[in-house]
């Protein structure tokens, strides 16, 4: 039996969509208490796509990106409030559903949450939205005043005329402005008068995070909703050979056993817990597939080969880095490796559909709406017109999330169940185990010095995964992945390489074994700065040459990698000695389209490295929320050194090892070290910020141990080495 | 029928005694602030109180708890979110995601019951909750807020 009380339908409805303007189901609110508890929405009109204004003055502001934590829901709300000079103490949010996006001809744009695109991606058409609606409601106001639209102004949610001393409000005015035509032309206030955006406002999803009120997906109930465990095969192209579901049919709550496809069944309960537990007791035999012998010995194998293959695609070349290789007398040569790591959201993945005659909806954690509207009229064999995506905040996402996996195979059940709402929840093990993993690579690189430690020639030589050829082959440049070159090209807005080397060549050798690679938070910036500014370190205590003073000779003609670098130097104190047992790295890149740099001091105390302070340095061009972005590189560093200290996911037998938090560790409270984040935004671009940071904790810090211990760490994670 | 003491009130659920006392909360009593992380009490996302001790609650079967034990879940800890520790978590803005927050705060809130002034080393030992944003930081300074204006809050 089962006992708990329910959110009814109708409710549910009533406060997920406000029917606004004739558009029932489109909008939702993200989940909160007061979302469910508000009984019919107030009528009130759109004033346009961004915008609605509540008679109460309640701004509702449509956010189209998705809220996994990195607080673009309130900073994007502060973009559109600036242009809109509505009351930010009364602005609310909704997430516009992608479905709506597709019949409005998105007008809310792409709704894709990842590369740090969130805000920099999008602060142009949400700016224009929120001027728009500005002008909209100040022409309303001036038409009933029948005075020019020009002589009136909005401030904080009021118009006001100042010739003849009349005002009125947003809310009064907002069916009226609704009807105005949109304006044609728009200027943007210039981020110098910024009164909202810029400021470090607090989050607008705080409070609900604080009592257990947030409902997540995870949470989600719904009245005889069933409950769906699930599990694909663990081995790496394996099959269901078999299963008995006779087995389990009798135990409590089971519903159904369903075969899903070749290599997933679902058991289906009352409730998740008799589903999992059943499923747990479910007899199936695997059929291993093609790569039951696989071991990560054999991937390391296969990818050092692709260290010194012939062929190889080029994404930085100058002069003549083989060339002069061949004839220096002096180089050095050194060979990395970085690990397949789980992005472990805290969340598990999970969807819940419901699957009726001639209609899906969907509730899920998504980092792109489109892309689970898409998965979901697939499944459901429906038109994406006949299918509906709420969309839900996020329990963490980092990259994971823009995966729509758990969202085919929710639709896939709820489909056995018309007309009732399926729950599918993930346990951990199963996200250890069906990952879109952060792709596995290694690197050779060989300089050269002159006589004066100049830096003469660089051949740096990728080898291994390839994200793209995996996941967007038709984005492939003839057979290339562009973006496993991430902060190594030879320009780009979104990730140059920072140094001026006369001679040289980066390539990259694709290997590509058949575990599936993913979008992991820092993407192939994580490796590849690893690689870059160890082996920087490497060349500097080879030239005989201070680390810091050996980059800067190289960055002359990078002023803005060269300014995070000294910024974050000069914080930590570069130019005085570090206390006894203390000794302090630094690393920098260009990735997201942000130069980020980091300086560290770290100790070792009985064989355990201690990171004792951590600074960091971003320019993002422009900073919209300075708070978040402190907790953005708070978060990078915890996601950055949880990585590098502990990150791996390890194969054996055709599948991964690693199944839940006891194999997979990652960093606690004992081990964050104190954080300083310089925002130094110079202007004129817009760079993300939720991932570049990431990529610079794990190099400063080794370069750190390697000023302490001598010790030089190449292959991650650092738990696989003693430091004693 | 098992009964449960939980935020004050005793309540009849009627599940097999090995059920973890997490899916009692969240499936039979409707309390999902109290979330499934790991499952294998690694993570803390599922911290209860019961009689005031910190438990991971996804790794206890209801049998091992009697009714005379009180459960407090994070919907009890205070009725409108105005216990200290929520109130200095408000203040810091400390949750991203905030899947592990309830977790986090039922932690910390037990922490300063049995230590009123933590020094940093033993929030260290006591905090082990799992947080893949990352929030540690603002974790432990929240804790900190909530020591110092504690009972005055
Ligand atoms: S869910 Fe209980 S400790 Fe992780
Ligand atoms: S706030 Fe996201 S896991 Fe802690």
């Amino acid at each position: 039996m089962n006992a708990q009380p329910q959110l009814s339908r109708r409710r549910f409805v009533v406060g997920s969509a406000a029917a606004i303007g004739g558009l029932s189901l489109g909008f939702h609110l993200p989940f909160s208490s007061e979302a469910l508890a508000q009984g019919a929405p107030a009528a009130a009109p759109e004033v346009n796509a961004w915008v609605v204004v509540k008679p109460d003055e309640t701004v509702v502001i449509r956010v189209a990106r998705s809220e996994m934590g990195q607080g673009t829901l309130t900073g994007l709300a502060q973009l559109v409030a600036e242009e809109l000079e509505c009351d930010w103490s009364r602005v609310t949010t909704e997430f516009p559903g992608p479905s709506e996006n597709l019949k409005r001809s998105r007008v809310w744009g792409n709704f894709s949450t990842g590369g740090s695109r969130g805000i920099r991606e999008s602060e142009q058409l949400v700016r224009q939205g929120g001027a728009a609606a500005r002008q909209m409601l100040i022409t309303a106001a001036a038409q009933q005043w029948q005075v020019p639209a020009a002589e009136c102004r909005a401030q904080k949610g009021v118009i006001t005329h100042a010739a003849s001393g009349r005002s009125t409000t947003f809310g009064a005015v907002a069916t009226a402005a609704a009807k105005v035509p949109p304006p044609g032309a728009i200027t943007l206030k210039d981020p110098k008068d910024w009164t909202i955006a810029g400021k470090p406002l607090p989050r607008l999803d705080t409070k609900d995070k604080l009592t257990g009120k947030q409902i997540y997906g995870a949470d989600l109930n719904f009245p005889g909703m069933l409950n769906a465990a699930v599990k694909a095969s663990p081995y790496f192209g394996g099959k269901i050979a078999s299963f008995d579901a006779d087995a389990i049919k009798d135990k409590p709550g089971v519903r159904k056993v369903v075969k899903l496809d070749d290599a997933t069944v679902a058991v289906v309960a009352d409730t998740w817990w008799h589903a999992k537990t059943a499923l747990d007791a479910l007899p199936i035999t695997w059929d291993e597939g093609p790569h039951k012998a696989l071991d990560s010995a054999a991937i390391a194998a296969t990818l050092a080969e692709g260290l010194e293959a012939q062929d190889a695609f080029v994404g930085n070349s100058a002069g003549d880095a083989k060339g002069t290789l061949a004839k220096a007398a002096k180089t050095v040569t050194a060979t990395y490796a970085y690990p397949f790591q789980n992005h472990a959201t805290m969340e598990p993945m999970n969807a819940t559909a419901l699957f009726t005659d001639g209609r899906c909806e969907v509730w899920a954690p998504t980092q792109n709406g489109e892309a689970s509207l898409a998965a979901a009229a697939e499944a459901a064999g429906l038109p994406p017109a006949q299918c509906e995506v709420h969309k839900l905040l996020l329990g963490g996402g980092f990259g994971r999330r823009g995966f729509q996996d758990y969202v085919r195979q929710a639709v896939l059940v709820a489909k056995q169940f018309p007309g009732t709402h399926v729950k599918l929840l993930w346990s951990r093990e199963e996200d250890m185990l069906q990952g879109f993993y952060h792709p596995i690579t290694q690197a050779k690189l060989t300089g050269s010095l002159d006589e004066q430690g100049n830096l003469t020639a660089l051949h740096m030589r990728i080898s291994g995964q390839s994200i793209m050829a995996f996941v967007r082959p038709e984005a492939m440049a003839g057979g290339m992945d562009p973006v496993v070159f991430q902060g190594l090209t030879p320009k780009s807005p979104e990730g140059m390489l920072g140094y001026s080397i006369p001679n040289i060549l980066i390539d990259h050798a694709m290997r590509n074994p058949p575990v599936r690679p993913g979008f992991w938070r820092g993407v192939n910036l994580n490796q590849n700065a690893v690689y870059v500014e160890c082996f920087m370190d490497e060349l500097a205590h080879a030239a005989g040459i201070e680390p810091l003073a050996f980059r800067r000779k190289l960055m002359a003609n990078h002023p803005k990698h060269l300014a995070v670098l000294n910024a974050a130097a000069e914080r930590i104190g570069w130019d005085t000695p570090p206390p006894k047992g203390v000794a302090r790295g630094c690393a920098q890149i260009m990735g997201f389209g942000s130069y980020v740099a980091a300086a560290a001091e770290v100790s070792v105390e009985n064989g355990e490295l201690k990171i004792l302070r951590i600074v960091a340095a971003t320019d993002p061009g422009h900073v919209v929320n300075p708070a978040q972005v402190e907790r953005q590189v708070e978060g990078s560093f915890s996601y950055g050194l949880s990585a590098s200290l502990y990150g791996e996911c390890t194969v054996a037998g055709g599948r991964m090892e690693q199944e839940n938090f006891d194999s997979y560790d990652v960093v606690h409270m004992h081990q964050m070290p104190k954080v300083e984040t310089i925002a130094m935004p110079s202007g004129g671009f817009w760079g993300g910020v939720g991932e570049p940071t990431i990529a610079v904790a794990a190099p400063a810090v080794l370069n750190a141990l390697f000023a302490l211990t001598g010790k030089r760490i190449r292959t991650l994670p650092l738990k696989n080495h003693s430091l004693a | 029928m098992p009964r449960l003491n939980v935020n004050g009130q005793v309540r009849e659920v009627d599940v097999d005694p090995d059920t973890p006392l997490l899916w009692v909360l969240r499936e039979q009593l409707a309390l999902t602030g109290t979330k499934f992380g790991c499952g294998i009490a690694m993570c803390g996302a599922c911290t209860v109180h019961i009689d005031g001790v910190p438990t991971r609650s996804c790794g206890l079967p209801i049998s091992a708890v009697e009714e005379a034990q009180k459960i407090v879940t994070i919907e009890g800890l205070s009725p409108d979110g105005s216990h200290p520790v929520q109130k200095a978590w408000l203040a810091l803005d400390v949750p991203q995601c905030g899947y592990c927050q309830s977790g986090m705060i039922m932690a910390a809130a037990s922490l300063l019951e049995q230590n009123p002034k933590p020094t940093d080393e033993i929030i260290n030992q006591e905090i082990t909750n799992i947080c893949r944003c990352g929030t540690y930081n603002k974790v432990r300074a929240a804790i900190h807020m909530a020591a110092e204006r504690g009972n005055a809050g």
